[in-house]
């Protein structure tokens, strides 16, 4: 594992000198460094580049984070990875991605990751994104995220990028059985010339599950945000998207949240607002002794934090 | 000592809204300016933290000219103001802004104990999101702690009575006395409270953009008072302002 792998698995997952649980590292599109537990297995996929991890029913209180980087051009990596959780789980599961480009060669990582969570297992997902390096070529990240939540069951996705990433794709879609519950938060800075396009898609099938869908972007310099979201309610059932996005220099956001309720007790909400930072926000904080710079500053932090 | 020389101001576009303010606040003074809604006060107020620029006269802090002082460079000077209308954000916290205010990384007591003199339980409030989830009176009250946070040697709170209820409205004297006890500067209240005017130490009258009177709160409380003038089916007291209109 190179110097410039572990610099960005800290930044992504909390690296320190390894994972105290079940963890595989993938360097450059090759699995570099890998730890099974008791109730966490890792393998590896037969037949496509990826993961299958198996984690036990009732496994409670452990993480797996399966990180990955690519410390440079021309490099164009596409794993699959299947995350099974047991009955009653409840866990922690951390997939970071770094991509460093000192050259002028493109960068890419796409992880496709497939999530089936089973009956009343709780899952928190966290997902950090970051691009680094000096060089021209495009950093590139395109994550797909695809779950399946069980009767009763529940998953978190945190999910950030915060900058340096040139132009990202993320796919979520998720299907909700009877009393399932899903919330993803998202935040995403863009800057200069970046492109991040988000698309998720929720279908609730079952009855009194709910999705919380919320999304804080900040789009900065010339880059350009498309938000695309579809809440699907075909049983009785809750949905909540908030889309909230701020705008700074020329940046632009396109936002265009869809609600389909296709049973007459599906209570589906949709808020979204996009602009700039309010007049007045800078001017409290200035009013605090911070100059109008320190007060934007503060203000896209706090918003993205 | 804040001094206002022949400040004038008139609204972009609009009447003149301020016309040749002269007034003095003396150090270690709680002075509370009253008058009827639209006679000019919190723009005065404005004036005073930089959030307006005067068209003419000057403003001196200290024997300071800081007329030409934006707001930042008002509030390094040691001016605070606390907003009528307070600003929400989402994603600062209650404790992000009172580091901001303090200018420095409080601890968490340091931090709760700016929320307690305020009467919020620190616990409850430290943590949460400055957002649109908190109500009138506990945004207001959020308020006032990042001014005692600043610890500024001028205080300007603007309406501090409007938006919240009966029982944070009685506590809320409760902080400014005892702000006014523990004064190392001196504070403006703009309010149109009874209950505030009594614990002033000079009261200022603006009507119509001008000071129509100024005085020790003693003499003037009771020319403003005048408990004849509720209507006959509303027994609540009310000030009358010389020449103005009617307000509560």
């Amino acid at each position: 594992m190179n110097n410039i792998t572990k610099e960005l698995l800290q930044a992504v997952s909390d690296y320190s000198d390894g994972y105290k649980d079940a963890y595989s590292i993938r360097e450059n599109g090759c699995c570099v460094d890998r730890k099974s537990t008791d109730h966490i297995k890792i393998e590896s996929k037969a037949g496509e580049p990826g993961l299958v991890i198996h984690i036990l029913s009732g496994t409670k209180g452990e993480r797996v984070s399966i990180p990955a980087c690519v410390t440079h051009g021309n490099v164009d990596d596409l794993v699959y990875n299947d995350f099974y959780v047991g009955e009653g789980a409840d866990v922690l599961i951390v997939a970071g991605c770094g991509v460093h480009v000192e050259t002028g060669e493109p960068a890419r990582h796409s992880g496709i990751h497939r999530f089936f969570v089973g009956k009343n297992a709780h899952v928190v997902y966290q997902e950090k994104h970051i691009g680094a390096g000096s060089g021209a070529g495009i950093r590139s990240i395109d994550p797909v995220t695809e779950i399946t939540l069980e009767e009763g069951s529940e998953l978190e996705m945190d999910s950030l990028q915060l900058g340096g990433v040139d132009q990202t794709l993320r796919r979520t879609t998720a299907v909700l059985e009877k009393g399932a519950h899903l919330i993803i938060r998202e935040r995403i800075l863009t800057d200069g010339e970046q492109q991040a396009k988000t698309d998720f898609t929720v279908e609730m099938n079952g009855a009194d599950s709910s999705v919380n869908l919320i999304s804080r972007s900040v789009a900065k310099g010339n880059s350009h945000q498309i938000y695309r979201s579809k809440i699907i309610g075909n049983a009785p059932c809750a949905g909540h998207s908030e889309c909230d996005a701020i705008i700074v220099d020329k940046g632009r956001v396109d936002a265009a949240p869809e609600l389909t309720a296709n049973h007459e007790d599906a209570a589906l909400i949709h808020e979204a607002a996009i602009g700039k930072i309010a007049g007045e926000q800078i001017m409290k904080l200035r009013t605090l002794g911070l100059t109008e710079e320190e007060a934007e500053a503060k203000i896209v932090a706090g918003f993205l934090k | 000592m804040l001094s206002l020389n022949q400040i004038s101001w008139a609204a972009p576009g609009g009447g003149r809204i301020l016309q040749g303010i002269d007034l003095v606040v003396p150090d270690q003074k709680l002075v509370v300016i009253t008058g009827p809604n639209g006679g000019g006060k919190t723009t005065l107020a404005k004036l005073i933290a930089g959030l307006e620029k005067p068209d003419s006269g000057q403003i001196l802090l200290d024997g300071q000219n800081i007329t030409d002082f934006d707001i930042t460079q008002r509030a390094k000077a040691g001016i605070s103001y606390a907003f009528q209308q307070p600003v929400r954000f989402k994603g600062l916290t209650v404790a992000d802004l009172l580091e901001l205010a303090a200018g420095r990384k409080l601890s968490e007591h340091a931090a709760c104990d700016y929320l307690i003199r305020v009467g919020l339980c620190a616990r409850e409030y430290i943590h949460r999101e400055v957002n649109a989830t908190l109500s009138g009176g506990e945004i207001k009250r959020i308020e006032l702690a990042t001014v005692l946070a600043r610890h500024t040697r001028l205080t300007i709170f603007d309406e501090p009575e409007a938006g919240i209820d009966l029982w944070s409205f009685h506590n809320l004297i409760g902080v400014f006395k005892e702000m006014q006890e523990d004064l190392k500067g001196s504070m403006i209240i703009i309010s149109h409270q009874e209950r505030i005017l009594s614990i002033a130490d000079e009261i200022i009258v603006i009507a119509d953009g001008k000071v129509s009177a100024h005085g020790p709160a003693a003499g003037m409380l009771p020319q403003l008072l005048n408990e004849e003038s509720g209507c006959e089916q509303c027994p609540k007291k009310e000030i009358v302002y010389c020449g103005g209109g009617r307000d509560e």
